[in-house]
């Protein structure tokens, strides 16, 4: 018989969390509906769409293709976890500056990847940045605005 | 919410996995879980267990083995990608790689997994074929080694037994002097491949020597060419040859049609594979 719930701990936007989970939850159902994150957006749930693109340990991931319990002890960076206080990251204030989204559903995702993608070193062209960042897709196709948006932030002075 | 419930253990150690297998009480074994999970939301995959192999050290890493390599089953591709180890040596690996998903699922997936998985669209079952790599698989019963060739079965299945878990991939050298390259075209919205070809060459003042070859996305399995290879051999690769092989590599294979493409198209996408990897691996010698 299944076990039921699990107690574990996840470093969330720099704090512990404890949380108890049924094993079947995503991380993204975790930080969805356990820690009440909504930042991290569910768009296909398939890992195809990267609306829910939160970084783990650093690196950019897909969180509906992991599961919570897989992630014990580990760090997370959701969009709640970017600016420090009233400061926007440097990725958010450029997205602002390029206008660089419509409804804005994608957007949180679109930023994390951004963030990844800048740490990983890709984004240093045009073209590097539209290959890097083919995992986030904007259904209002705002594409020209966020490559506008991480060249800038990626090429400004103090950029992350 | 994956609708079907399920049990989840975390391995401690190798043998701890191993032990926990030995139940065979319906266990599935999950590391990057890029394959597993979206079976499981879709019912595909009902497993009573879930065993989570990704924090044993030893099953994660590349490193030189007997003048090729070894690399462990739990591997994300992104690990792949960094390693000076594949990049300098088996561009056919790193081709492969650099196209599977996006980079959120390379970050995660891993190379064990998806082997295991054995999707017949999969890239990285034909670069192991091209290659001549071997798997080393282990039970509580014991340990063997079992050939790419040997490996995959059929859509979804290999050789593993149910209490077996896949360790690492030994990849064997390339010839002296050879080269390799990896070309898929591939249905647009997955990334999984129509067709894949995987391409290892040796040659000799222009004239190819050796040739491995094996393709994938065609039908039920990634599979071996090797007439069609040796219809390369102790040509110069011309095009009137390409055409050749290209379709001596689909000889006597079921060909799947489906919505993505029909088969009379894969047959064709086939020879364009075939011919744009062998041109691509000679120009890397």
């Amino acid at each position: 018989m299944p076990t039921g719930r699990i107690t574990i701990t996840l470093e969330v936007n720099g704090t512990p969390r404890v949380i108890a989970v049924d094993p079947r939850t995503t991380l993204l159902d975790a930080l969805r509906e356990c820690l009440g994150l909504t930042g991290t957006k569910k768009g296909c749930d398939h890992g195809e769409c990267g609306a829910c693109t939160v970084l783990l340990d650093g690196r950019r991931i897909n969180a509906c293709l992991t599961l919570a319990v897989m992630q014990e002890g580990h760090r997370v960076t959701t969009i709640e976890g970017l600016a420090s206080g009233a400061a926007l990251h440097p990725v958010q204030t450029a997205f602002l500056a390029q206008d660089a989204f419509q409804c804005g559903f994608c957007t949180p995702g679109q930023i994390l990847s951004a963030v990844g993608c800048i740490a990983e070193g890709r984004a240093t062209t045009r073209e590097t940045i539209r290959e890097g960042m083919s995992g986030n897709l904007c259904r209002c196709s705002a594409y020209p605005e966020i490559v506008e948006a991480v060249f800038l932030a990626a090429t400004q002075p103090g950029s992350p | 919410m994956i609708p079907v419930q399920f049990d989840y253990v975390r391995a401690t150690s190798l043998n701890d996995a191993l032990k926990t297998l030995a139940g065979g009480d319906g266990t599935k074994v999950i590391a990057g879980g890029h394959s597993l999970i979206p079976l499981l939301r879709f019912r595909l995959a009902q497993p009573a267990k879930l065993l989570d192999i990704a924090g044993i050290k030893e099953l994660s890493g590349i490193s030189e083995y007997k003048r090729g390599l070894r690399i462990g089953a739990a591997t994300t591709y992104r690990d792949i990608l960094d390693s000076a180890l594949v990049r300098d040596r088996y561009q056919v690996m790193m081709d492969a790689t650099s196209g599977i998903g996006d980079v959120q699922v390379r970050n995660r997936g891993t190379i064990g997994g998806g082997v295991a998985h054995a999707d017949p669209a999969a890239d990285m079952p034909g670069v192991l074929l091209a290659l001549g790599a071997s798997f080393n698989l282990r039970s509580k019963r014991g340990k063997r080694v079992v050939a790419a060739r040997d490996f995959f079965q059929g859509t979804f299945a290999t050789a593993l037994a149910e209490d077996e878990l896949l360790i690492d991939m030994v990849v064997p050298p390339l010839p002296r002097g050879g080269a390799s390259a990896y070309v898929s075209i591939e249905q647009a919205a997955s990334g999984y491949a129509l067709a894949g070809a995987a391409v290892v060459v040796k040659c000799s003042r222009k004239t190819v020597t050796e040739c491995s070859l094996a393709l994938t996305g065609l039908s039920d399995r990634a599979f071996l060419a090797e007439a069609a290879a040796k219809l390369l051999v102790g040509t110069k690769a011309d095009p009137d040859t390409l055409q050749r092989v290209g379709a001596a590599a689909v000889e006597g294979i079921e060909i799947t049609g489906d919505i993505h493409a029909p088969a009379e198209y894969r047959r064709h996408l086939a020879a364009v594979v075939v011919g744009r990897a062998i041109r691509a691996a000679i120009d890397r010698v």
